[in-house]
């Protein structure tokens, strides 16, 4: 599976989703996207999965264009966080149409995963609860077996115990059947562990494309005391630093200090290190502390 | 094999120790299998790749061999290598800290001794 995205530009109306954006993904393998609301992701998604037309720029997916074409797209899987399915059908029929649209639908699969999360065939989609329709989002992105399959934010209502047993079904189902799979989500802390690579898009760009374990040595979180922190840290890329008590915390990014006996360097995890590259300060907006 | 991961080290490193500590304490001995990357996977909800990279780590350092298409096993030198590379980072890793830590709170020197010397013959 390769995906190549170029120039991508999106725009709804006067607000511009996606800027120029380009992004090459490719092999097997679980990708975290991320971002603040309203960064673009959704649209980069629905983009990918043929939903509509760019207003300019191109994907290609393994070569080809994806609007409109069922080579492509019988290939791909996108869950979105709702409206998913047709309310008026029945469970047992959307697990029917989802096996005549994707070749590698895996049936036993489907009904098993309706055991686990406790799904009927004949119950209706429109009475379903928020977290069972999640459930029903995920048994057909994880059956479908789509080489590229994606789900964006698909655990909408699901408990903690829930979404624990999805990652569990997800990284199962991958280990069997090595696939494409990116997951966006905003629960980063509870998937991190699960990410081979990960992309970030800030304000509908490319803000940081990189895989896990190089994002963990990109960067330094360097503690000691006030003084011998400021030292080290002068003139680098500082994405956070905050002082207590005589002791200073930094996080430097795409950058390097130079390692000394008061220092502690460990790291950051994948949210500290979203947060910091992305949120606006509180004090940009007037606060003073 | 159950300690909980940290989230400030990467955690393929983190792997790799779990497994030299198994070896050191022979949970684990010379041509036994260990776990697989799925196995790890599960167990941790990691990506089995960093599994790898930490079991790897491992192969690259005579820990571990691989048997194509059976698995991971633990060498003859497995244990010897690890107690070498623990040992020589003992020192960096737990004497300074201790030192830093008595020195700080003005413990005596004797009374350090002391403790050192009683814990070490509980041991026997």
């Amino acid at each position: 599976m390769k995906i190549e995205v170029n120039h991508l530009t999106k725009t709804f109306g006067k607000e511009t989703a996606l800027k120029q954006l380009s992004l090459e993904l490719s092999n097997q393998k679980i990708i975290g996207l991320l971002g603040q609301n309203g960064a673009g992701k959704t649209t980069l998604l629905r983009l990918l999965a043929g939903h509509f037309l760019p207003s300019s720029g191109e994907i290609k997916i393994s070569d080809q264009p994806v609007f409109d074409n069922y080579t492509i797209t019988k290939d791909i899987c996108l869950i979105q966080e709702s409206n998913n399915f047709y309310q008026k059908f029945k469970v047992g029929e959307i697990l029917k149409l989802s096996a005549i649209f994707y070749p590698n639908w895996n049936a036993d699969e489907a009904n098993q995963l309706l055991e686990v999360f406790k799904l009927k065939k004949k119950q209706k989609v429109h009475a379903l609860s928020k977290g069972m329709l999640s459930a029903l989002g995920i048994i057909v992105g994880i059956a479908s077996h789509a080489p590229l399959t994606i789900f964006d934010e698909p655990y909408i209502g699901l408990d903690a115990s829930a979404r624990s047993t999805f990652y569990d079904l997800l990284l199962a189902s991958y280990q069997e059947d090595p696939r494409m799979i990116i997951l966006s989500t905003h629960l980063i802390d509870e998937v991190s562990k699960l990410f081979e690579e990960v992309v970030i898009l800030h304000k509908g760009e490319l803000l940081l494309q990189e895989q896990a374990d190089e994002l963990a040595a990109k960067h330094q979180l360097v503690s000691g005391s006030k003084q011998a922190v400021d030292q080290a840290i002068a003139g680098k890329n500082v994405i956070y630093q905050s002082e207590l008590l005589g002791k200073k915390s930094a996080i430097i990014f795409d950058d390097q200090v130079e390692v000394t006996p008061e220092l502690t360097v460990s790291r950051a995890s994948l949210q500290e290190l979203f947060v910091y590259l992305t949120k606006e300060e509180a004090t940009q907006i007037g606060y003073s502390n | 094999m159950t300690e909980r991961l940290k989230e400030d080290q990467p955690i393929f490193i983190q792997i790799a120790e779990l497994i030299e500590t198994s070896i050191v304490e022979e949970t684990y001995l010379a041509h036994d299998q260990v776990p697989s990357t799925n196995e790890f996977a599960k167990h941790y909800q990691i990506n089995p790749a960093t599994a790898a990279k930490g079991t790897n780590l491992l192969v690259d350092q005579g820990i571990l061999y691989k048997k194509r298409g059976v698995g991971m096993f633990v060498t003859d030198q497995a244990k010897t290598i690890i107690m070498k590379k623990r040992q020589e980072r003992f020192y960096d890793y737990f004497v300074l800290p201790l030192v830093e830590e008595a020195r700080m709170i003005q413990l005596p020197k004797e009374q350090l001794f002391k403790w050192i010397e009683e814990e070490l013959n509980d041991e026997d």
